[in-house]
């Protein structure tokens, strides 16, 4: 994987957490499906290496113990989502 | 238990300021059809499905509502962040300023604030679930007029997208209908 930047590390998590988030409803009504379970673990799999590449970088996209911070608390110094635009 | 996420479920961008706009889309927030009555409906009706996989599909839209509760809010945070208060006025939209500024407030496009009574839980898994199919419907329609509506291509593009969400949405309240009749209509003693 080349190096991405901060907008394009985010580009891909919303890209591979929206398939995510998708095959999540699929399988609560199809639980049986294997072919949807498979891609699923793959999306998650891609998922949590995309994040780790953008929380190493631009700090913690998650609270309550779910990100790591860095040596300061850095949760609250990136932008907000919807600070997107000056 | 809830954690955040900071990020948007799909990324959100506005041409500029437009009050105009902002007073139909607010209706995605704190409207009858809105982002806000659709996670509490499913979050308040889960507790009360019969079936483990019912309670499974209304959480997790539930929480997927509140995601598009945060897109709606970052439009209309967007469209009237450096809205001149002249905008503001010609889009009608000084009474909303009167009582919340530039601010977040759940109201509908004519500034009617948000009730429970627009939503329901009877604790019939069936009525529920028609409910909640009902609702994507309805959502969808809403979401087709604010589409009509929108001259900020930017905008359009988010709002294309929360409408095929509320169509998947309804597909899967459609099966998990099936799925809990399938369930009480079962024999259960021999």
């Amino acid at each position: 994987m080349t190096a991405m930047n901060c907008d394009e590390l985010m580009l891909r998590i919303q890209a591979l957490e929206f398939t995510a988030v998708d095959l999540n409803l699929y399988l609560d009504t199809h639980p049986c499906d294997a072919r949807a379970l498979a891609d699923y673990n793959q999306v998650v799999a891609a998922l949590a290496q995309t994040v780790a590449a953008y929380e190493q970088a631009y700090g913690p996209l998650m609270n309550f113990g779910q990100s790591q911070s860095c040596a300061r608390w850095a949760w609250v110094e990136q932008p907000w989502p919807w600070e997107t635009q000056g | 238990m809830w954690v955040y996420e900071k990020k948007l479920e799909y990324p959100v961008k506005v041409s500029g300021p437009n009050p105009r706009l902002a007073k139909t889309v607010i209706t995605q927030y704190g409207g009858p059809d809105g982002e806000l009555a659709a996670s509490l409906r499913y979050l308040t009706q889960r507790y009360s499905m019969p079936t483990s996989q019912a309670k499974g599909v209304l959480t997790d839209i539930g929480t997927e509502e509140l995601a598009h509760m945060e897109i709606v809010a970052a439009i209309v945070y967007n469209l009237l962040k450096n809205a001149p208060l002249e905008q503001i006025k010609a889009a009608g939209m000084e009474g909303y300023y009167a009582d919340h500024d530039r601010s977040l407030f759940f109201v509908n496009g004519d500034g009617v604030p948000w009730i429970a009574a627009y939503i329901q839980s009877k604790g019939d898994p069936i009525t529920d679930l028609h409910e909640d199919m009902a609702a994507e419907e309805k959502a969808r329609s809403t979401y087709e007029h604010l589409i009509n509506l929108s001259d900020d291509p930017d905008v359009t593009d988010v709002l294309r997208f929360l409408r095929e969400r509320e169509v998947v949405h309804f597909q899967r309240f459609g099966e998990t209908l099936n799925i809990v009749q399938e369930h009480l209509s079962s024999r259960k003693v021999w």
